[in-house]
This record gives structure tokens, C-alpha cells and sequence, in this order.
């Protein structure tokens, strides 16, 4: 193990980990104020990849073909929750995971129909296509660069929402009490529609960012999913804080545990078995990380202040 | 709130409706009566889907125990059933193909399972619960991929099923099924007495108040966690009939769709009414069956069909039967 790969895996990690929270963001973010828990979020996110290719073929641009599945996902998002979200907001949790499981048994085979079952992808853009030199010898694409800032600024732009304008302030109120906040005269569907816009759009976002390095196909949301959980889990539910910490943490660990696992069991035992064993632990490990955390923290390391 | 002491059973949900032991018994006798019913022209394909529902209705049945009566709805199940799968399948290519042996190993398995799993995972409530059985879940999904000696990603052939005591009981297809039926059997029996045992109504009372159960000096999470432990042990059985049916074990089997399908029996059959669960995959399977028979693209019928069974109804089928008058409901 060198410096220099455990810097490009390091890096690596960083941006699996800022992809995970642009998801866990609004899967968060609309448990936290609505108290909904939408399994279709991942699907939203592999509708925005999948949006991205079609929209990026036609105009050739990424940037306005980016822009275009962003607008997309968006609509689509706005009709399921007039179909289908806004009739659960009332039920309880088992009848949203069951309906919402629904739509990704249609939206997964949908996107089979439409787009067939082979991977896809979309080319990284011209200006973003070449490397960045580290350090003598390492270089490190651009697009990745790219999308660790892209998530950064997300993140900040979602701070500043949250904490500094009118409507985080609502929304904070509205995750903590939504009632009183309907009873003082806020529009509490209005708000959760835009909270829904909101989560919708950084999960077709993040598809989107992740369609020229990752292969887009059907079920890359259940994958994204899974993990989006185990980082609000971790980072404690409805807090947009806790997601950002938690998604750090998983992606990191899981990105380092995939290629370091084997070198470290090598230590202390065989090739063959190191190999064997270093895939199943490292497979597991962010699970292991997510059961520690809960044992010692059952609300998650930075729970959303305000809920019990 | 009433500040007058109430006999025991007045906060308790309602005491079951007086028929349903006529329905479970019909049930069972129809269920009894199919390899007959085959041998004298049914289609014979029914008799290995009605097999696999009620295999799967074993599963759904121990989901309903913790999911139902225990209010805590599980996103992991299909784990259970995957170790019994695999403990089957690696113990048979092996050369243990003894049932005697296998059953042991696959209770003691899902025991310790569960019981770590349910440790951290009921320190938590609610979504939080849900989303940590869901990791747990995918977690032995992983698991079992990195099984490379074992089949790995495509999954384990057998050549051969399990023998009881040396008797080949799955060797013919109507001896299997009467061995699934009366394990289910067997596990309904097991699970309703323990709902209406003290045990059960602790359990269903912490469902509706776990606080005011907690002051009356239960241990509310000692409770759920041998109920968690339990419903993993009977799903692990499910496991090993679906392992010696299909002779292959994948791990496709541990999906965590197949956790959510499992739930989707559960809630379709009608949550917490038992016999509820067994219809659930009955149905579930046979419309499966019946969708994937006109169109590849089956799912795209069934998931819209699951969001407007959520919307438009409440109560499961079960419910619904009661809504005919069928069985009583108060």
C-alpha cells in the first residue's frame, strides 16, 4: 500500500461519500418535516441518470442536457407525489414503505421498457475531461474534482436554506412541530410540495452527476438507496448534518475497506483466505460500522434537534 | 383516560373473531385435499406453485409475528430464509444432507442471527428500525454473494434434497408438499398459541403502548427480542424447504425485494390476523404466476397493483372477507 494510492482512494471515498449525500440529503429532508420514508427515492435518483443519458444524446451538451433531466426528474417527481405521496402522508410508515415499493417494482421495469436492460452511459464532458496531476506520477480526472465541488456547493447552498432564509426556517419549525406550524397559518401542503420538489431534485441530481462514471442501468437505485439509509441511520434521521457526516463516513469506509481489506488480512493470513474473507468483511463493513454507531448511539451521531 | 382499574384484556386489541378457526380449518382442508384434487386432472404445475406459496407462507406467517402482533415491521426477513437456504445447500454439497442434522444448525444459526441483529436493531423504533433491518438484511445479501466457494453471485446447485432419518420424504413431489403443509401447520399452530398466550398479549399490548406495558413492570425489549428471535427461527425453516424445492439456492434469495414481498403477503393477507399471512402468499404467489405468464414485464402490472391495493384498501383480504360478512369483525 502506497501514499499515493491511499491518496487516490482517499479521494475516491470523498466523492462516493458527497454522491451519497446529495441522496441522503432528501431522503432526510423529507422524513425529517414529513415524516415520510419514500423507498422511491433511489428509483428518483436512477430516473435522473437515466434522464441525463437521453437528454445529453439529444443536445450534445452536458450541461444542458444536465439541466434539462434536472427539469425532468423534477415534473416526474411532482406526479407521483400528486398521485400517489400525498394520499400517505397521513398513513403509517408500513403503508409508505409498502406503496412506495410499489412504484419501484414499476419505476425498475419501466426503465427496462423504455431504455432496455444493458448499461448505458454518458460521456464525461469536454471541459471536464482531462486530469488533475497531484503529486509526481498521480493523476486524478478532472470530472471527479468536479463532482466533489459540484456536492460541496449543494451542500452549502442547502445550509444556507435551511439556516438563513424563511422557508428553512419553516421547514425547521414544520420538522419539529408540523401541526402547530399548520394551526399559525403556513400552508403545510405547500411546504411539503416544496420539500418534496426539493429531495427530488438532488436525488435525480446526484443520478445525473454520476451518470458519466458510473453505469447506468436498472436497480442503480436500490443499491443507492440501501446506502442512503445506513447514512441517515448513522448520521441521525432528519438531520441534514448528521447526513453529511454519515455519508463522509460510508463512503470512505466502504471505498477503504474495498481496497485495503485484502492487503491488511494479508498480514495475518494466507492469499487465498485473505481474498475470500476481504470480500465478504469489506462487503459488510459499513453494516458493522452502521451496528457500532447504533449500539453506542441509538439516535445517530448528530440526531436533528427537536424530535424525540 | 379512565383512572379506574380495567380487567386485563380492555386495553388489548380485540380478542379474535369467534369463525376464524373455521376459515384456518377450511383452509388447511382445501390445502389438504390438493394433491387429490391434482391426481384427478388440476393442473399439475399447481401442486409445485402451491408448495412454493406455502413455503413462502411459513416466512410470512413469522413476519406476521413480529410485523402483526409485534408492530415492527421488518425489512430483513428474506436474511432468515437465506441461512436456511445455505445452510441447506452448502451442508447437502457437503454430503450432510440429513434433515436431523441440517434443521438443528439452521435453528441455532437464525437464533444467534436474530438475536444480534434484533440486539442493536431494537434499540431503535419506528423508520429507524426499518431502515437498520434493511441494512442487516443486505448485509447478509453481501454475505452470501462473497460465498465464492459456494456459488458465489450465480448460486448453488444441489444434486440431491435432504433425507429424514434417512428416508427420502422430498424425493416425490405430493410427499414434499404434505411435509411443507404440515410444517406450516405446525408453525400456525405454534405461532397462535403464543399470541394468545401471556407472552403474545405482552407483546400486542407493547404494540399499542409500549410505555404503559413498560410500567407495568414487562421488559418490553426482552419481550420483542425473543419474538424477533422466534419469527428468524421459523423463517430459517422456510429456508430449508425452499432450498430442498427449488434444488438451488441464490443469492437472489435474500433480496431485499424479497423482503419486501414478504411484507406486501403479510399486509395483503391482513396484518396481525395469522392465517391472514398464508392466504397473503397464496394469493401472491398465484397472481405472480399468473402476471409473469402474459408479460416479462410483469412488475410493471404488479407495483401499480400493490400502490392501489395500499391506497384503497385497509385491512388486507382478510379484512375484506370480514367486510362480506364472511367472518365477523368487531
Amino acid at each position: 500500500m502506497t501514499t499515493s494510492l491511499l491518496i487516490v482512494q482517499i479521494l475516491n471515498g470523498l466523492q462516493f461519500g458527497i454522491l451519497l449525500f446529495l441522496v441522503a440529503a432528501g431522503l432526510t429532508l423529507v422524513f425529517g418535516v414529513m415524516d415520510f420514508i419514500n423507498l422511491a427515492h433511489g428509483v428518483q435518483y436512477m430516473l435522473g441518470a437515466y434522464l441525463a443519458v437521453t437528454f445529453v444524446g439529444l443536445t450534445g451538451s452536458f450541461v444542458l442536457g444536465l439541466a434539462l433531466a434536472l427539469a425532468a426528474a423534477l415534473l416526474i417527481g411532482l406526479a407521483l407525489e400528486f398521485l400517489v405521496f400525498r394520499h400517505l402522508y397521513e398513513r403509517d410508515h408500513l403503508d409508505q414503505v409498502l406503496a412506495t415499493f410499489g412504484l419501484i417494482l414499476l419505476l425498475n421495469q419501466g426503465v427496462k421498457m423504455v431504455w432496455g436492460a444493458a448499461p448505458l452511459s454518458v460521456p464525461v464532458p469536454a471541459f471536464l475531461s482531462g486530469s488533475v496531476p497531484l503529486m509526481d506520477g498521480i493523476l486524478y480526472p478532472t470530472y471527479r474534482f468536479a463532482l466533489i465541488g459540484a456536492g460541496l456547493a449543494v451542500g452549502a447552498l442547502l445550509w444556507f436554506i435551511v439556516e438563513k432564509t424563511r422557508t428553512g426556517m419553516l421547514l425547521r419549525a414544520g420538522a419539529s412541530n408540523p401541526s402547530m406550524v399548520s394551526a399559525l397559518g403556513v400552508d403545510i401542503r405547500k411546504l411539503f410540495m416544496i420539500v418534496f420538489a426539493f429531495g427530488t431534485m438532488l436525488a435525480g441530481f446526484a443520478g445525473a452527476m454520476a451518470a458519466p462514471i458510473l453505469s447506468v442501468e436498472p436497480g442503480m437505485g436500490d443499491t443507492v438507496l440501501i446506502l442512503a439509509f445506513v447514512v441517515i441511520v448513522v448520521g441521525g434521521i432528519g438531520s441534514i448534518r448528521g447526513a453529511f457526516v454519515g455519508a463522509l463516513i460510508v463512503g470512505l469506509v466502504d471505498t477503504l475497506g474495498r481496497s485495503f481489506m485484502n492487503d491488511l488480512l494479508r498480514l495475518f493470513m494466507s492469499a487465498p483466505s485473505a481474498r475470500a474473507t476481504g470480500a465478504a468483511l469489506s462487503s459488510m463493513l459499513i453494516y458493522l460500522v452502521m451496528a457500532m454507531v447504533l449500539f453506542v448511539r441509538p439516535e445517530g451521531l448528530l440526531p436533528a434537534k427537536g424530535r424525540s | 383516560m379512565s383512572a379506574l382499574p380495567v380487567p386485563a384484556d380492555a386495553a388489548l386489541p380485540a380478542a379474535p373473531p369467534r369463525r376464524r378457526p373455521v376459515i384456518v380449518l377450511v383452509l388447511f382442508l382445501l390445502l389438504a385435499l390438493l394433491p387429490v384434487a391434482v391426481s384427478v386432472g388440476l393442473p399439475a404445475h399447481w401442486l409445485t406453485l402451491t408448495t412454493r406459496a406455502l413455503i413462502f407462507a411459513i416466512a410470512a406467517l413469522s413476519l406476521d409475528l413480529i410485523l402483526g402482533v409485534g408492530g415492527l415491521v421488518s425489512f430483513g426477513h428474506a436474511a432468515f430464509i437465506g441461512i436456511g437456504a445455505y445452510v441447506t445447500g452448502i451442508m447437502i454439497t457437503e454430503g450432510r444432507g440429513e434433515a436431523l442434522l441440517i434443521l438443528p444448525a439452521i435453528l441455532l444459526l437464525c437464533a444467534i442471527f436474530a438475536a444480534i441483529t434484533g440486539a442493536v436493531s431494537l434499540r431503535t423504533r419506528g423508520v429507524a428500525f426499518i431502515m437498520i433491518t434493511l441494512a442487516f438484511g443486505q448485509m447478509a445479501f453481501f454475505l452470501t454473494q462473497a460465498l465464492s466457494g459456494y456459488g458465489g453471485d450465480d448460486g448453488l446447485t444441489l444434486y440431491e434434497r435432504s433425507t429424514v432419518a434417512g428416508y427420502d420424504l422430498f424425493g416425490s413431489r405430493t410427499r414434499l408438499y404434505y411435509a411443507v403443509l404440515v410444517a406450516l401447520a405446525g408453525c400456525y399452530i405454534l405461532v397462535r398459541t403464543l399470541v394468545a398466550s401471556r407472552f403474545g398479549r405482552v407483546l400486542r399490548a407493547a404494540r399499542e403502548n409500549a410505555t404503559r406495558v413498560t410500567v407495568t413492570g414487562y421488559d418490553v425489549g426482552r419481550i420483542r427480542l425473543i419474538a424477533y428471535v422466534i419469527s428468524g427461527m421459523i423463517a430459517g425453516l422456510s429456508g430449508f424447504f425452499l432450498a430442498n424445492q427449488t434444488e438451488f439456492v441464490s443469492p437472489a434469495f435474500v433480496s431485499w425485494q424479497r423482503s419486501g414481498e414478504l411484507i406486501f403477503m403479510v399486509v395483503l393477507g391482513g396484518v396481525g390476523s395469522l392465517h391472514g399471512a398464508i392466504i397473503g402468499a397464496l394469493v401472491f404467489l398465484f397472481a405472480e404466476d399468473v402476471l409473469s405468464g402474459w408479460t416479462e414485464h410483469w412488475k410493471v402490472i404488479f407495483g401499480p397493483l400493490i400502490v392501489l391495493f395500499v391506497l384503497f384498501t385497509r385491512g388486507g383480504l382478510v379484512g375484506l372477507l370480514g367486510k362480506l360478512g364472511v367472518a365477523r369483525r368487531d
